[in-house]
């Protein structure tokens, strides 16, 4: 215990270092997976056929193991193997992966006789879409969006294989000095980290979906 | 690159040599099948009791969420270092990590999903509870318990390339070497080898699912008589785990 309090009070700074870019590389790849996921699940509902693809095309990638995508996309984007941006775009593929079903699935989950009393008030369909489908569909989307942001978290320190920052050096900075301390305080940080996440979106999920609370409490 | 791509040299496929891609791919093999032949070992058993007796579900619901919040590199970094051992141990450790949770929560949640009211009529049968489990509830959680293998699968092949992180052989040796070489030829061989692997594999489980689960489940061969597709089949991939 006191190796880590005072690993920590003499690098300080390099473990913020890490920490913040350990957020950062998880966080950019959720925000625009879940932009990009959005009209690419809406299509799968909209267009029925696109629907099974959309699965198959989603299943396909999530097998592709994170460090092949992350050593193959220099090769892609012609970025340098150590640039954080293979991380982000890795990530963010991920994400568009897992949440296009899971965007699909929860449009699809709405009640149809809901949409088509919006329908019957003279809905017209995108602000149907965004007022009664979107918010219906808001918990099993989120649901999705908790798993992704905790894998992302998880698997950003792969990166440090590669040497891209984030919590993942501490691992491997550890490893080296064969010293458990900083290898302690990453993986206490990481799992803190996600904790951190999940909780927060499930208090924007509370607070966007007042409804089920309110059914729950009938 | 200039050179002759690493894939497509014949050298580097020579079973003769050590060090090769067949021998990296069969070290590789066998790390993930001792690593997923443990963790099912472990995990099935436990999602059995658990989700037969519906005690401890709070530790069934809650060990997917632990595993994949639970860096996998740094797990085996703290074996190594703590065991003071560079050897299979601490890799099997930490890849049995991964294996539990996502095999524990779909047995769990596999027997949780089936209707309760063919739970009720096997007992009214007569069935003993050890029947109802392995005639009644295990066949028709079996789409739910594949799901999870075959999460579990893909995340052990995928994260078993550490093991050349900690100077033992598999396909990351090529990802490792590569990078210490700036060989990029060789990180990006690794890389396609893992991905193909990883997908061949997930195609494999795929059959295997398709065949060992009955038919009076899937639906398959009953879907145009009965109209829409049970919900068994449609559920059988629950929630994919991501691949690390």
């Amino acid at each position: 215990m006191n190796d880590i309090w005072t690993y920590l009070s003499q690098n300080r700074s390099t473990v913020l270092d890490a920490l913040q870019q350990h957020v950062l590389l998880a966080v950019l790849p959720l925000l625009i997976g879940v932009v990009v996921a959005l009209p690419v699940g809406y299509l799968g509902v909209r267009f029925g056929w696109l629907y099974h693809p959309i699965l198959n095309v989603s299943g396909l990638i999530y097998s592709i193991p994170s460090l092949a995508v992350f050593v193959a996309l220099p090769y892609v984007l012609g970025t340098q193997i150590l640039s954080p941006v293979n991380i982000v775009v890795a990530l963010a593929l991920y994400t568009v992966a897992l949440m296009a079903r899971t965007v699909a699935d929860g449009l699809r989950s709405v009640d149809p006789t809901l949409t088509e009393a919006a329908t019957a008030m003279g809905y017209r369909r995108t602000r149907r879409l965004v007022e009664v489908e979107l918010p219906l569909a808001a918990p099993v989307i989120l649901a999705g969006v908790r798993v992704a942001a905790v894998s992302n978290i998880s698997l950003v320190s792969v990166g440090a294989l590669l040497g891209v920052g984030g919590l993942g050096a501490l691992f491997t900075r550890g490893f080296q000095l064969f010293y458990t301390a900083p290898i302690i305080v990453g993986i206490v940080l990481s799992i803190a980290l996600a904790a951190v996440a999940d909780l927060l979106i499930v208090l924007f999920q509370r607070a966007v979906t007042p409804w089920t609370r309110a059914v729950k409490g009938a | 690159m200039d050179e002759t791509p690493y894939l497509l040299d014949g050298a580097n496929w020579a079973w003769s040599s050590p060090g090769t891609i067949p021998h990296l791919l069969l070290a590789h093999l066998g790390y993930t099948g001792l690593s997923v032949l443990v963790g099912f070992l472990i995990a099935f058993p436990v999602g059995l009791l658990i989700g037969h007796t519906g005690k401890g579900s709070f530790l069934a619901i809650n060990a997917g969420n632990a595993g994949r919040s639970l860096p996998t590199l740094g797990l085996l970094s703290l074996l190594v270092v703590y065991l003071s051992s560079q050897g299979f141990l601490p890799v099997l450790i930490a890849l049995v990590v991964l294996v539990i949770p996502p095999i524990l929560t779909s047995t769990y949640a596999g027997l949780r999903s089936v209707d309760p009211d063919a739970v009720d009529a096997a007992r009214g049968m007569g069935m003993s509870s050890a029947q109802v489990l392995f005639r009644v509830e295990l066949p028709m959680a079996l789409p739910v318990v594949f799901g999870g293998v075959r999460a579990a699968v893909l995340q052990v092949v995928a994260t078993a390339t550490v093991a050349a992180y900690v100077g033992l052989s598999g396909l990351g040796r090529l990802l490792v070497d590569g990078l210490a070489l700036n060989d990029y030829g060789r990180m990006v061989a690794g890389a396609v080898v893992v991905a193909v692997l990883a997908v061949v594999l997930d195609l494999l489980l795929g059959l295997v699912q398709r065949y060992s689960v009955s038919p009076g489940i899937t639906g398959r061969g009953l879907a145009r008589a009965r109209g829409p597709r049970s919900v068994a089949e449609s559920g059988a991939k629950p929630e994919r785990e991501l691949v690390s």
